[in-house]
């Protein structure tokens, strides 16, 4: 139940950014510090959420199958496949290394 | 008829094919990450932004709390709050259509609408991938929380390795120079540092504050970072980065 909360309380939010951008005074616009701050944020989010997702269990480190899938879905990404391919490649090669024995 | 001669409609058409079909992804993941359908729905219809979304979910997944999934969803959020001045600016949306804006507000539509230089244009690029990408998107994630809740172990399926590519994909484009490289690179140090030591999900919120930081201190271009999740203009332009084309440089 608690999660719904703080999920309903995350679209909220999501709608309140989505919103001030309307009705913020337009000269706030050539402030570039807000800009850049909303972009460095956004990589750094997402390069720890990759990593996350790769190499944490809980509390603790682990090197498993993901880490293949992320060396897959860096391979598919070079080559300029689509985004649904990048997933299916990063799954295929997690669900492999499974199958051959490394967890 | 016409509406479909328009190079910004057809444009919007498009993206919102490609980004609708990974929606399956997210509805996928989301199921096998814990949420139930309705949850799951409730990201798609009401929070509404890939990114965040995948974020909300990848920290339930890893065991994090639900404050902390909130936390590095809304964190995520904030380039939406750049893109609608960056909208508002171009289209200057007036009574409920600013609320209905204000939601299709996404990486996709901002990138649709900023690269047109016709103001008219502009409003029919914005609309068409913003109507197109939520219609398409929800219906996308229904199909994969259906289709993901009939899995069984999600493991056996590398589901978590399906994880870890998409948020590679969604980094990945915003990789464009040394800067954005190396503010990677620092926070994924961050969060490998901060992992033992801390409750699952609050890594990634360490990694935030590093990244606002360096972006509070640093001189770099002001857009860093707020490249779309998906390049609309890529079929055109092989090589360039769009950042030139902003129109509000």
């Amino acid at each position: 139940m608690s999660l719904w909360i703080w999920l309903l309380i995350a679209c909220a939010l999501a709608y309140a950014w989505k919103l001030v951008g309307y009705f913020v005074p337009a000269r706030l616009l050539e402030d570039p510090r807000m800009s850049r701050v909303a972009g460095t944020m956004t990589i750094g989010l997402l390069a720890s959420l990759t990593v996350v997702n790769t190499v944490a269990t809980g509390q603790s480190l682990a090197a498993d199958a993901r880490l293949g899938a992320l060396v897959a879905a860096a391979a598919a990404l070079a080559l300029r496949a689509p985004f649904l391919v990048v997933v299916l490649a990063g799954a295929g090669t997690a669900a492999l290394l499974r199958a051959l024995g490394w967890n | 008829m016409s509406l479909l001669a328009s190079p910004a409609v057809r444009m919007g058409i498009s993206i919102s094919i490609a980004t609708g079909l990974y929606g399956v992804s997210f509805g996928a993941l989301s199921v096998t990450s814990g949420l139930n359908f309705w949850q799951t729905m409730a990201l798609s219809l009401l929070l509404f932004s890939g990114g965040s979304q995948f974020a909300f979910i990848g920290v339930v997944g890893g065991g994090g709390s639900g404050i902390a999934a909130m936390s590095a969803a809304t964190l995520l959020g904030m380039r939406n709050g750049i893109y609608g001045m960056q909208l508002n600016a171009l289209l200057h949306p007036t009574g409920w259509r600013r609320y209905v804006a204000a939601q299709l507000t996404i990486d996709e539509s901002t990138a649709t609408s900023s690269g047109q230089t016709d103001p008219a244009e502009q409003r029919r690029g914005f609309w068409a991938a913003g109507i197109g990408i939520y219609v398409l998107w929800n219906l996308f994630t229904a199909i994969g929380a259906l289709a993901g809740s009939g899995l069984g172990d999600p493991k056996q399926w590398g589901l978590d390795g399906a994880a870890v590519a998409a948020f590679l994909g969604l980094l990945w484009p915003r990789l464009k120079g040394r800067e954005p490289v190396a503010i990677a690179a620092v926070c994924a140090v961050a969060t490998v540092i901060a992992v033992p030591f801390v409750p699952a999900g609050v890594p990634i919120l360490v990694a935030a504050v590093v990244a606002g930081v360096i972006g509070w201190f640093s001189h770099g271009r002001s857009d860093e970072g707020l490249e779309p999740d998906v390049d609309p203009f890529r079929e055109r332009h092989h090589h360039g980065g769009h950042a030139s084309q902003r129109t509000t440089e």
